[in-house]
């Protein structure tokens, strides 16, 4: 993997590049016009900020069920990467909804889950720099429930009256945008990749780094 | 009579419908001033819609910038400890 990461980033970077080219050639949508092309990078972050959140959950469990040292680094580094693709949706979104709704936030159902699941990603990473000894099981627990939240945020449009477009928006996008909306969600699924292994793997090192210097206090 | 009159009357009306409903619109009468529609309306798309993509670049270039400098801190750390390690067996 060590060796295809530098490749697989440049690759990534010139999909990102190239992503704008095919947005603008897509079709424009009937109502909101230009805006409306905001969604090409706003719902795949939202898609990878749910599933960096399902990552963070079920390694979460399986380091609290196993006391797996790897399952807890992939859960840190997943729960850092909901902060940052949450950020990006909470960011996007109300620059789309300005132009769109008239207004920059309203607290509907799927922003108010949204945003609730951002600060339960963010709360995450603050028990586990500030939490102290046992903040690792403590944070566990914590990703465990944020990860319960995703299914909700992913259904709220269906079940509550909302402004937000529904999920049938996706499954049913015309051939004049299927194709780059697909394009830009596997642009930042490689990136979420990407960022995943780079980030566990910091992980990984700072854990080989920790055994060093217990060794050599045992020697002293 | 009354009768018959009535039909033609409504025939006519019924033809005419679809002529009448196929009308171009009435022609703008004063031309209005961007700056005059509601706020949502003067607002431009393209500044939101560049915002948007620049800051998904930028927090990622940014994010990936920070695992590098943390790794490189990491490593560095590794490499001074395994000196003073290898210096202190040599001892």
């Amino acid at each position: 993997m060590r060796k295809a990461f530098l490749p697989l980033l440049v690759v990534t970077a010139a999909m990102f590049a190239y992503a704008p080219v095919m947005i603008a050639h897509a079709d424009y949508e009937s109502t909101m016009g230009l805006v409306q092309k905001v969604m090409y990078f706003h719902a795949p972050s939202g898609m990878v900020m749910l599933i960096s959140a399902v990552v963070c959950g079920v390694a979460s469990a399986l380091f609290l069920w196993r006391k797996d040292p790897a399952a807890d680094r992939v859960a840190l580094a997943a729960a850092e990467l909901t902060a940052l693709f949450g950020l990006i949706v909470l960011v996007t979104g109300p620059l789309w909804a300005r132009k769109a709704w008239g207004v920059w936030w309203v607290w509907e159902a799927r922003l108010t889950m949204s945003f609730v699941g951002w600060l339960i990603a963010v709360g995450y990473l603050f028990v586990r720099k500030y939490g102290g000894p046992g903040s690792d099981k403590l944070g566990a627990a914590l990703a465990v429930f944020g990860t319960a939240n995703v299914p909700f945020i992913y259904v709220s449009v269906n079940i509550w009256r909302t402004m937000h477009p529904m999920t049938t928006v996706v499954p049913t996008l015309q051939a004049g945008m299927r194709g780059a909306f697909w394009f830009s969600a596997l642009t930042l699924f490689m990136l979420y990749g990407l960022l995943l292994t780079a980030r566990v793997h910091l992980e990984r090192q700072r854990a080989v780094l920790d055994e060093l210097y217990l060794a050599e206090e045992d020697r002293s | 009579m009354m009768r018959r009159l009535l039909v033609i009357v409504w025939l006519v009306a019924a033809a005419a419908a679809p002529v009448l409903a196929m009308q171009p619109p009435a022609a703008q009468s004063e031309y209005v001033p961007v700056k005059d529609l509601p706020p949502v309306d003067q607002l431009p798309a393209a500044p939101l819609l560049v915002a948007a993509y620049s800051f998904i670049w930028l927090v990622a270039m940014f994010y990936l910038w920070t695992i590098w400098r943390r790794l490189n801190k990491v490593e560095t750390e590794m490499r001074a400890l395994e000196q003073r390690q290898h210096r202190g067996g040599g001892r």
